[in-house]
């Protein structure tokens, strides 16, 4: 006896694992086919069994069958409206393998729960009744499995007793369905006609059907092969946890979200693009040679490398996408619609990131398949999108690695997951936007800047002026823009091309994923002088308006403009006069402690220590400023005028040419 | 080579796999963890799997066992060693207002005895402590509204499940942004079957409560279960207390947990009984059949 249960356990241990989805409504036969599997299975226990008797009595069935129904729908909502709400697991176990079925909703209006239930599928059931041939449920069932990668589909044609046992509409269906198929990406469709209540072709073959030469569901779904279905080629390994013993040292925690490593192998981890040795792989307690995709393992190093949650260790001559900008299809699950106004926390297999969607392309009518134009997604809504992250994340597309090319996105206020997404093969416009904040050396080898055919000194002459940065600092509201729009309107006038930046200006595009976090007013900053150099090497003036609260941040800037081109210009106003002025409703937020980063109220303000120059919007207009600040830039051969052009402007203007500086 | 590697994992080795990557994301993404430890065969796998999640480290969260003073004794000596033999720190909680106040099950009954021993008691220590995730070992082939739930479910200020409103929960990117004051309860083991956890004790050699195994004890039957006189049970008429060959195939409160008959005192001889049964774990847990949907409403009060 005792050698017999070994036996039987080495054999249970062995069994492989098969996520199956099923979904659809009560009407379709959905319950009775579980209830049929689960029963021929043996995997009813009687006490429950009993209790669904007595719940089927209580609901009204007046013959006294069980409804199999309320097997799977545990929720009382659900019984009593007689429709599933929200996904349930069932286990069963077959001699040859073990089965997690995952059954879904098929209401349209939880298609999010079939969402939830269809992502971890290896294979998906798709129900269709014999009498009433492919539905629209039917269609939007299989365009979600489809969506969400399912490698394996199997269409049951069920209620085939109540048409006769008909071949001539299975095959009819079968041909409507294949047509509808060639739309979506399903690499492996199979069909199977059966009678869920006789229980024709489930467990056996049914008599009645001999014309069908396959296999009874059941012994399908314990043969289908899906080892294959993991991505086993790229290293993905994402760093989840990082382990101390008690002697520090360090392991890197995670579960392999695809391909084989081994002992020795050379490693990139990404994000530091650091190469380094694996020194030892352990499973726990045991050492490992290798470990493959779906274990969750630890490793060391050899060297000494920063290495933390978040990053993810891969072959180096097999790197994933490394992006802040791509496309993916979205599927809504929020009540509120998604659109481009709302930040959102983006986490995927290995990180959490600041994310925006910065455009949606189109909407996918799931029962048509047709394209719609749209700007934003309700809820179950499932649209293509190009999103934008404040970090880069690493990637590969959702059909060559469901592992890497999943995401959901959060509502940073409700917390909610309010979508999911699949990323697609980048196009050639997102890979130009997420190059903007590229900065490392390794990305822009081999790009050299153009060298433009017009030299320097060239421009300058005929543009009679130097191309530099004016660049303004003060507190929100302290009259910054008033001055700038002024002196734009002084340069433009007399002849000097000049460009205009500004926070609104930049945040509508270039920085439309930053916030107001210290960090990001960082990089907001850094961009708009990478700009100013830009514009500048053109030999153009750039203003450019920005708070920019921290000397360190200023001090960036002028390194990146360069020091001879850098004129700062300080609007010193005091917080009382700027918040008297301020039209934004900022100033009334963060004294009410609602807002915890405006310079000079709730975060700090650092006042220049020694600006080119410094203006007093309280006591002065915004005009008589920005003249003042033309007077400085003509004294110090910024801008050129022939000596009558001079004398012209400046009689104009009823200032004399020996302004002071 | 490389030509003898194998790239297969058992279902066991999956289910391992995938309960410690969600031990592991706990750890990385919340500050303030918890793991429930009820004493039981699937706290015991939980714990393990935690000790090997964390290896060769240790387990960066306590362990708490909300406490209703009506557990069996066999259950209280295995947790003291245990607690001495981890090297993790284990919170040892009551409802002390109520215990005091004499709730019990024969005269409250067993939903409201259920509701402030055990409820009510989690719901307070997990504010106490201010834990924004505890972990707990349900499994969701233990019954039908547990079959429902997130591997992450979200529980608001106080401590309450909203079947209908559930987050979704797509591959294993679990959503773990909470407010203050609002916890997730994790369930690592909610693909993990009766059987699995049997199999796995056995190829582990974790050790479980000898409750577990058949022996002769002193039993009376009651409403058709076998409940036994472990503590002070107040006999209806009628009733004698006889010595039974028996097991617990499940453990709670004395009063309140049936055994069922068996012979079964190896955990072999569990597992070829547990591949012939015909009748659920839960259904010598007198608390999930006090009334229909009976778990559900204890879940969305705040109960595991």
């Amino acid at each position: 006896m005792k050698s017999d249960i070994h036996q039987f356990i080495s054999c249970d241990a062995a069994k492989d694992l098969l996520y199956f989805v099923t979904a659809g409504s009560v009407d379709d036969g959905k319950s009775t086919l579980i209830g049929r599997l689960l029963h021929d299975s043996k995997m009813i226990y009687e006490d429950h069994l009993k209790s669904v008797k007595n719940a089927s009595l209580k609901a009204g069935s007046a013959t006294g069958e069980i409804d199999m129904s309320f097997f799977t729908d545990g929720l009382k909502a659900e019984r009593e409206q007689g429709i599933t709400i929200d996904v349930a697991y069932r286990y069963f176990t077959t001699a040859k393998r073990k089965f997690i079925i995952i059954d879904c909703p098929g209401h349209e209006q939880y298609t999010r729960n079939m969402a939830t239930g269809a992502s971890n599928a290896n294979l998906s059931l798709i129900l269709i009744d014999a009498q009433k041939g492919m539905s629209v449920q039917s269609r939007r069932h299989a365009f979600i499995c489809s969506l969400l990668g399912i490698p394996h589909m199997v269409v049951v044609i069920n209620k085939m007793d109540k048409i006769g046992y008909s071949q001539k509409t299975y095959e009819r269906i079968r041909g409507e369905f294949e047509n509808f198929a060639a739309k979506l990406s399903v690499p492996d469709l199979h069909f199977i006609p059966v009678s869920a209540l006789k229980g024709d072709n489930v467990v056996e073959k049914s008599p009645m059907m001999k014309w069908f030469k396959g296999t009874p569901l059941l012994e399908y779904l314990e043969n289908v092969y899906v080892a294959s279905d993991r991505n086993l080629v790229d290293l993905r390994f994402p760093v989840q946890y990082v382990i101390k013993d008690d002697d520090n040292h360090r392991y890197y925690a995670g579960r392999i979200a695809s391909g084989v490593i081994r002992k020795g192998d050379s490693v990139k981890i990404m994000s530091s693009g650091r190469t380094t040795r694996i020194s030892r792989i352990s499973l726990h307690e045991k050492e490992l040679k290798y470990a493959f995709a779906g274990q969750s393992v630890g490793f060391g190093t050899e060297d000494e490398v920063d290495i933390s949650s978040g990053d993810v260790i891969v072959h180096p001559n097999n790197l994933p996408a490394e992006a802040r900008c791509f496309e993916a299809i979205i599927i809504s699950l929020s009540e509120s619609p998604i659109d481009g106004g709302t930040q959102y926390r983006l986490k995927n297999y290995a990180r959490t990131a600041k994310a925006v969607i910065s455009r949606i392309h189109y909407r996918i009518d799931v029962n048509t398949l047709r394209r719609k134009n749209c700007k934003s997604l309700s809820l179950n809504e499932i649209g293509r999108a190009t999103i934008t992250s404040s970090k880069p994340l690493f990637h590969d597309s959702y059909a060559r690695n469901r592992k890497t090319g999943a995401f959901i996105l959060i509502d940073p206020v409700s917390n909610d997951t309010v979508a999911c997404g699949m990323i697609i093969e980048r196009g050639a416009s997102s890979k130009k936007i997420a190059g903007i904040s590229c900065f490392k050396e390794d990305r822009i080898s081999g790009r050299t800047p153009t060298r433009s055919l017009v030299p320097e000194d060239e421009r300058e002459r005929i543009f009679k002026q130097k191309g530099c940065t004016v660049w303004l600092t003060g507190l929100l509201s302290s009259g910054k823009r008033e001055i700038a729009c002024e002196l734009e309107k002084l340069l433009v006038e007399s002849g000097h091309p000049c460009v205009l930046l500004d926070g609104g200006r930049m945040r509508r595009g270039v920085d439309m994923e930053l916030d107001f976090s210290k960090q990001d007013v960082t990089e907001h900053v850094r961009r708009a002088a990478e700009m100013a150099k830009i514009i500048n090497e053109c030999g153009i003036i750039c203003i450019c308006s920005f708070v920019s609260p921290e000397r360190a941040i200023r001090e960036q800037a002028r390194k990146i403009v360069g020091d001879d081109k850098f004129i700062e210009v300080f609007a010193d106003a005091s917080p009382e006069w700027c918040a008297m002025n301020d039209a934004t409703g900022l100033y009334k937020k963060a004294q009410g402690g609602e807002l915890g980063t405006l310079a000079g109220v709730s975060s700090k303000y650092e006042r220049p220590s020694c600006p080119d120059i410094t203006l007093f919007p309280e006591i002065n207009s915004a005009s008589k400023s920005a003249k003042k600040l033309f007077d400085y830039m003509i004294n110090r051969k910024y801008l050129h005028f022939s000596i009558t052009e001079t004398i012209l402007i400046l009689k104009r203007r009823g200032l004399s040419p020996a302004g002071k500086s | 080579m490389k030509m003898r590697e194998k790239y297969i994992q058992s279902n066991l080795d999956q289910l391992e796999a995938e309960s410690i990557h969600i031990i592991r994301e706990v750890a990385a993404e919340f500050e303030n963890p918890v793991m429930l430890y009820s004493i039981g065969k699937d706290s015991s796998v939980m714990l393990r799997l935690a000790q090997k999640a964390f290896h060769p480290g240790k387990i960066p969260f306590p362990l708490l066992h909300v406490d209703t003073g009506m557990k069996f004794n066999e259950m209280y000596a295995f947790r003291d060693k245990l607690a001495r033999q981890i090297g993790t720190r284990l919170i040892v909680y009551r409802n002390e207002e109520a215990i005091s106040r004499g709730i019990n099950p024969f005269s409250h009954g067993t939903q409201k005895c259920c509701s402030f021993l055990k409820t009510q008691a989690l719901v307070d220590s997990i504010k106490k402590h201010g834990f924004d995730a505890a972990f707990g070992g349900a499994r969701r082939d233990e019954e039908r509204s547990r079959a429902k739930e997130r591997v992450f479910s979200f529980r608001d200020e106080n401590g309450v499940w909203d079947p209908k409103n559930q987050r979704p929960e797509l591959w294993s990117i679990y959503n773990t942004r909470i407010d203050k004051g609002q916890s997730i309860r994790v369930f690592p083991l909610s693909n993990w079957t009766e059987l699995d956890v049997w199999v796995y004790i056995l190829r582990e050699k974790i050790p479980v409560v000898p409750l577990y195994f058949a022996k002769k004890r002193e039993m009376i039957v009651r409403d058709g279960q076998l409940i036994p006189i472990e503590g002070p049970i107040p006999l209806k008429k009628g009733e004698t207390p006889q010595k039974v060959l028996c097991r617990f195939r499940t453990l709670g409160c004395y009063p309140c947990t049936g055994a069922v008959l068996s012979s079964a005192a190896s955990i072999e001889h569990i597992i070829e009984e547990m591949i012939n049964v015909r009748t659920s774990e839960r259904a010598t847990r007198i608390i999930d059949h006090d009334s229909d949907g009976s778990m559900e409403t204890k879940k969305r009060e705040g109960y595991f």
